[in-house]
């Protein structure tokens, strides 16, 4: 569509929205008071076009969702079990003693999750009761950044665009609230303060570029988005060379240690990596909740998310809504930076932001794009990812298995029609079982 | 060929969509199935097609009972479809189309459409179809389209005939040319079945009509019954099918619209030069053939068109050139033609669509904040003052039927006070009881001393509704001609006949030729 580029009306709404729209309302209306049970239509989504799919896959059923997480699970325990040396010995001689191999398929895959648990939750082996409940502090420091990129990702989705940029957005947050964090030296409390503003301002600049760009220019936000991601990564790698961000005296792409001042304040003792951060990411899942369900802003969001067309005839500006929405959701993957840097690293380096920007992707969809969704999703991952460390050093489980669970959760969720089979839940299957019977039936009489 | 449906009964879940349905189309006979949206007419066919296994109930062809495993099984017995929504690639051309899934073939599995080009051929030729076999379907009009899919069910050697709302995409024109063509497959001993909602076709065209209401047949009708009499059929209840209302009392005029010219994005002029007034308490309707820049000129007005020269006035105030914000606080009221794509957003509850325009203002929102029981109460208060039928105001408006959905649109849009009032095919694809309903609040609006302005492709509607009316061709204004003006100057100048002319030609033809050739003529001119 290049010859469009210059309309408004284009740049407002792309082929994709426009398949949005023409997905949903058929699916909607053109054909109203459908005799068919909705949830037989799910699984026709094939033929609509891939916003919708997309749509139906970031707010499917949270059943969907959480058999999803079992069956990953599950499959992710036979990864383990066939993996393992132990069944690998067992099954040489799996005829003269099933016993063995399958006794050891199952002491390999619960001893991994077993592990991922004490890992991640709670640890009754520990000695002393910090021990016990370190893994569940691990955890929520770890889900910080998560739950903040994910509703990133969420509310930027409920406007209708597809945020890949939490990344990016982390980045330049996590450089902004950095830099602000090692080079001012303003009293305590003020100085903590102007370092969120630093991130929340450096996320939005680099969110709200990607809304701009959409709404003045039509250009594609997956795109922009993912183009934003690299420039963040090396711009921080080249500012980590220069001698406003590098250490003194040091030759690594490293800064300085924030002050002490600059730096979340710890909520459970010094025992505990646990900081204020999370706290503040609690906040932000009310904000957002707020934000979508009772305010006009998300009113608005959510209208133009849902049906543009309607939106602009309504007299809702969705250019500003674009940048508006992409502002915030980047200001949202910022505060995760803030969290990596002003509260688990205490310092700015090339990998700040691991990859939780891509990550809330999964933690956003996992929680079908709802707020508290979003929370749990986020709560889950971080526990995969701080119990996948313990799993890997007790059971010698490779911690890679996480990233297969999680990438399988993923796979799962995004064919709802496969989960449901599995569990026997396919509606439309049963109607064609019984349908083929009552014809079989209807033949016989015949 | 006898076609005999027995008992037909076909249940989803705990609905029942056809409740032991008796249907007899015996051969070259035009059966028409007449009801309301949803009634369950299309779920029929589907079984009657092979698309759905019926519940209960036999399907007899020649008084053999036979079962449709797929609409393979449906063809080979000799039954063809032609769905509202057709069923045609558009980068194929016509040849490719029809032998689509009957392929011949030569050695070798080689296409051989040769002899589907000589089956086209001999059929366009037998009932004066006028396909070129070798066009892309993509460049035909819409009426072409759907003789294409007639011509691929009569090539697969159709007794049966079933049109799914054939009408409902077609131009008043092709509308009359498809009755045509109705007759001559009905004079070569082809039945036809006809479904509609809409009764003048119906009363035109069937030999029998047997009416549908929430899935059973509540009786048969004769074509000569009246137009009310089927309808009150249909409905349920009585029904007034001739609007009553006084004749209007025009005010000062308020709307001004003066050389309007909107291009479009390859520089076309798709509304040209267009200037009209309209007053207080008057309806004017914009009639015309879709496509002829209706859309465009109440885009233009409601601020949606970028590329819009002119001036488009409302109580002395230029609303060209403001944001649509600015159209709608101005006192603009706006049920947009397409009510899915542009008046709602189908995943919002009803309650959520009832604001959409309003959401940021007292009473729903102080500062930033939505006031939830506010806008609850608001909307539980105009569901039951237009009539919206739903368990709950937190209902998606997207699981409503058309004509509730619509309901909620007008609810949203007569709730404010108007300066000027426009809705755009208020009535598309509703049922009878429903129009009745829009066409009574869009009266009120006016006698409530509104400027209103109706676009509608229906000269039902415009004639039903208008109080003058403006025909727009090519985006020029063919003329403004008096409410009562006849269907047949109205057709003629829908094709580009200026109005004194029209109305000479009409009164010409009326007494040498059919009213349906008269329209050929005037289309051929053009």
């Amino acid at each position: 569509m290049p010859e469009n580029l210059n309309t408004e009306p284009a740049a407002e709404q792309t082929a994709a929205d426009t398949a949005t729209d023409t997905a949903l309302a058929t699916a909607d209306g053109r054909i109203p008071p459908s005799p068919v049970p909705v949830a037989s239509q799910g699984g026709d989504l094939g033929h609509d076009g891939g916003g919708s799919l997309l749509r139906q896959i970031f707010t499917g059923n949270s059943l969907v969702a959480f058999l999803s997480v079992v069956l990953a699970i599950v499959l992710g325990g036979v990864l383990i079990a066939v993996t393992d040396e132990k069944v690998g010995a067992a099954a040489t001689y799996f005829f003269a003693r099933p016993s063995d191999t399958l006794s050891a398929i199952w002491t390999a895959a619960s001893g991994a999750y077993v592990a991922l648990f004490q890992g991640s939750i709670f640890n009754p082996n520990a000695q002393t009761f910090e021990g016990m409940i370190y893994p569940i502090t691990e955890t929520l420091t770890v889900a910080t950044p998560l739950i903040c990129a994910g509703l990133g990702v969420a509310l930027a989705f409920r406007a209708g665009l597809f945020n890949i940029g939490a990344q990016g957005q982390i980045i330049i947050g996590a450089t902004f609230a950095g830099w602000v964090g090692f080079t001012w030296h303003p009293p305590v409390g003020l100085h903590l303060a102007l370092v969120i503003v630093g991130g929340l301002l450096g996320g939005a600049v680099w969110g709200g570029v990607v809304g701009l760009l959409k709404a003045r220019t039509g250009a594609h936000e997956v795109i922009v988005t993912i183009m934003l991601n690299y420039i963040a990564q090396f711009l921080l790698l080249f500012l980590l060379t220069t001698p406003a961000f590098q250490r003194p005296g040091n030759t690594n792409p490293i800064s300085p240690l924030l002050d002490q001042s600059a730096l979340y304040p710890l909520v459970m003792g010094e025992q505990f990596r646990l900081h204020w951060g999370f706290l503040v990411a609690v906040a932000a899942t009310v904000f957002v909740w707020w934000l979508l369900n009772r305010s006009t802003v998300g009113f608005e969001f959510r209208a133009v998310g849902a049906n543009p067309s309607a939106a602009r005839t309504a007299g809702i500006n969705v250019s500003k809504g674009y940048i508006l929405v992409m502002a915030i959701a980047g200001a949202l993957a910022g505060l995760a930076g803030v969290a990596q840097v002003a509260g688990t690293e205490k310092v700015l380096s090339g990998g700040v932001a691991a990859t939780f920007g891509f990550d809330a992707i999964t933690v956003a969809l996992l929680g079908r794009s709802s707020p508290w969704g979003t929370f749990w999703a986020g709560l889950l991952f971080g526990a995969f990812r701080a119990g996948g460390t313990a799993m890997q050093a007790d059971t010698g489980t490779p911690i890679d298995i996480v990233l297969v669970v999680q990438s399988l959760i993923v796979l799962f969720i995004a064919a709802p029609p496969l989960v449901r089979a599995v569990f026997g839940l396919n509606p439309r299957k049963k109607k064609t079982k019984k349908a083929a019977v009552a014809a079989a039936e209807g033949a016989g009489a015949a | 060929m006898k076609l005999e449906l027995k008992g037909i009964t076909k249940t989803f879940g705990s609905l029942v969509a056809n409740d032991h349905i008796d249907l007899l189309v015996e051969p070259g006979q035009v059966h028409c199935l007449l009801g309301e949206n949803g009634a369950g007419k299309s779920t029929l066919m589907n079984v009657l097609y092979g698309l759905y296994d019926p519940t209960e109930g036999q399907i007899l062809v020649d008084d053999e009972p036979v079962v449709f495993k797929g609409p393979g099984d449906a063809m080979a017995a000799g039954i063809g479809m032609v769905h509202q929504h057709f069923m045609l690639i558009p980068v194929f051309t016509v040849v490719e189309n029809v032998a689509l899934g009957n392929e011949t073939t030569k050695g070798a599995g080689r296409l051989d459409l040769d002899t589907t080009r000589r089956k086209i051929k001999e059929i366009s030729d037998k009932y004066g179809f006028d396909v070129d076999p070798d066009a892309l379907v993509e460049d035909l009009p819409v009426g072409v389209q759907q003789r294409v899919e007639i011509i691929k069910a009569l090539v697969r050697d159709a007794k049966v005939l079933i049109l799914d709302e054939p009408t409902a995409v077609l131009t008043p024109q092709e509308t009359d040319e498809l009755l045509d063509i109705i007759r001559q497959l009905k004079t070569n001993g082809t039945s036809v079945v006809f479904i509609s909602h809409k009764l003048r076709e119906v009363k035109a065209i069937s030999d029998t009509i047997t009416v549908i209401r929430r899935g059973k047949v509540v009786g048969s009708a004769d074509p000569s019954a009246s137009a009310t009499e089927l309808a009150s059929a249909m409905v349920g209840r009585a029904v007034n099918l001739s609007l009553e209302k006084a004749p209007a009392r025009p005010g000062e005029a308020t709307f001004a619209v003066r050389n309007l010219t909107v291009t479009d994005h390859n520089g076309q002029h798709v509304v040209d030069d267009l200037s009209f007034d309209i007053a207080q308490g008057e309806v004017l309707a914009i009639a015309g053939v879709q496509g002829n820049g209706q859309t465009e000129l109440t885009e233009a007005v409601l601020g949606l068109q970028p590329h819009a020269r002119g001036s488009v006035k409302l109580d002395g105030k230029e609303l060209l050139g403001r944001s649509v914000k600015q159209v709608l606080d101005a006192g603009v009221g706006f049920v947009p033609e397409d009510r899915q794509v542009d008046g709602l957003v189908g995943a919002f509850s009803i309650a959520e669509n009832m604001i959409l325009d309003r959401y940021d203002r007292a009473p729903f929102a102080k500062g930033i904040g939505l006031k939830p029981s506010v806008i609850a109460a608001h909307a539980e208060k105009k569901i039951s003052e237009f009539d919206v039928r739903t368990p709950s105001v937190t209902a998606a408006v997207g699981t409503l039927s058309g004509g509730n959905q619509q309901k909620v649109v007008l609810a949203r849009e007569l709730s404010r006070p108007l300066r000027l009032f426009i809705a755009s095919q208020p009535t598309r694809g509703l049922d009878v009881g429903s129009i009745e309903f829009v066409h009574k609040r869009v009266i009120a609006e006016r006698d409530h001393g509104t400027p209103v302005m109706i676009v509608s492709t229906e000269l039902d509607e415009v004639l039903e509704l208008a109080d003058r009316i403006a025909v727009l061709y090519r985006g020029r204004l063919v003329g403004i001609v008096p409410g009562n003006t006849s269907r047949d100057v109205l057709g003629l100048m829908m094709a580009g006949i200026p109005p004194e002319e029209a109305g000479n030609a009409a009164g010409l033809h009326e007494t040498a030729a059919t009213p349906t050739t008269e329209r050929h003529d005037g289309g051929g001119h053009a």
